[in-house]
C-alpha cells in the first residue's frame, strides 16, 4: 500500500460542513439527511415530497456555489464505461432501497446515532467496495 | 415555510462539503476504495469531520420531543441486524466501488454537466422503482 494524494485538510473541513447540514436537517426538520432514503422517498412517496425534492435541488445548487464563490475548479474524473455506470447506478439504487440506507444515511446519520446496525452496514459495504475495486481496478 | 428553506439550505451545504472535500469526484473516492494498491485516506477524515460535528447534536438531543420547525423527528426505529441490511449494503458496496459514486456525490455531481452523472442517477432511480416493484410483487413479512 502506497499513500497518495492524502488530503487532510480538505476532506476533514468538507466533513464539518457535511456535519453542519445533518445537524441543520436535524434540529430545524426532525430529519435524517440520508441521501439515497431522501431521493428514494422524492421518487416513490407523497410524504415530505417538496421537502425532499427541495433539499435534492440543494445538492446540486452545493458545488454551483462553491466553484462561484471560490472562483475553484472541481476536479472530477469518471474513468468507467458506460455499461459499468449503468450497472454500478442500479446496484446502487437496490443495494441503498434493501439496505435502508448509504455512505450518508448509514455512514455517518447512523454512526452519530451509535446505531449498531448502521455500523455494522457501513463495515459491509466498505469492505465490498474495497474487493471489488481490488478486483477490477 | 421556513422548514422548507431548511430542507434547501442542509441540502445545499450538503453540497458544499461534497465539493470542498471534493468526495463529489469519483476518482478521489476510488483513491480511498483502492486500499491494496495507491491508496487517499482523505474519505475517513470526511467521515470523523462529519460525525464529530452530528453525533454530539444528536446526543444533545435525544431528549427533546419537537424539532425546532416540525412536528416530530422522524428516526429509524429498527435495531435488527437483518438478511435485507447485509445483502443491500453488499450491492451497495460493489456498485459503489464499481465507478466510485454512492447518492449524494452522484446527485451532486448533475451540477458538473457530465452525461455520465446524469446515466448514473437514472439507473439509481430505476434500481429503486425495481426494487419497490420486486417488493410489491414479493410480500416479504417483516
Amino acid at each position: 500500500m502506497n499513500v497518495i494524494n492524502f488530503t487532510p485538510q480538505s476532506a476533514f473541513v468538507g466533513g464539518i460542513i457535511i456535519g453542519l447540514a445533518v445537524i441543520l436537517f436535524f434540529v430545524g426538520n426532525g430529519r435524517l439527511a440520508g441521501v439515497s432514503g431522501i431521493v428514494n422517498n422524492a421518487l416513490v412517496s407523497k410524504q415530505n415530497r417538496t421537502d425532499n425534492f427541495l433539499f435534492i435541488v440543494g445538492l446540486v445548487l452545493g458545488p454551483i456555489f462553491y466553484a462561484f464563490f471560490t472562483k475553484n475548479n472541481i476536479p472530477f474524473l469518471i474513468t468507467s464505461s458506460l455499461p459499468i455506470i449503468i450497472i454500478a447506478g442500479f446496484l446502487v439504487g437496490i443495494g441503498t432501497k434493501v439496505g435502508k440506507g448509504c455512505t450518508s444515511g448509514h455512514g455517518i446519520c447512523g454512526i452519530s446515532l451509535l446505531s449498531l446496525r448502521s455500523i455494522i452496514a457501513t463495515i459491509i459495504f466498505m469492505i465490498t467496495a474495497i474487493i471489488t475495486v481490488k478486483l477490477i481496478g | 415555510m421556513i422548514s422548507r428553506i431548511i430542507s434547501l439550505t442542509s441540502g445545499t451545504i450538503f453540497g458544499v462539503g461534497l465539493s470542498v472535500s471534493n468526495m463529489i469526484n469519483p476518482e478521489k473516492v476510488l483513491g480511498f476504495l483502492d486500499l491494496f494498491g495507491q491508496w487517499d485516506p482523505s474519505l475517513i477524515f470526511v467521515m470523523i469531520g462529519a460525525i464529530l460535528v452530528s453525533a454530539p447534536v444528536f446526543f444533545l438531543f435525544r431528549n427533546k420531543n419537537k424539532p425546532l420547525f416540525a412536528d416530530n423527528f422522524s428516526i429509524p426505529t429498527l435495531k435488527s441486524i437483518d438478511k435485507n441490511l447485509i445483502i443491500g449494503s453488499g450491492t451497495f458496496g460493489i456498485g459503489w466501488g464499481m465507478v466510485g459514486f454512492c447518492p449524494g456525490p452522484a446527485i451532486s455531481s448533475l451540477a458538473l454537466l457530465n452525461a455520465y452523472s446524469v446515466f448514473f442517477v437514472l439507473s439509481m432511480l430505476g434500481g429503486f422503482l425495481l426494487t419497490k416493484l420486486v417488493n410489491k410483487i414479493i410480500v416479504v413479512p417483516q
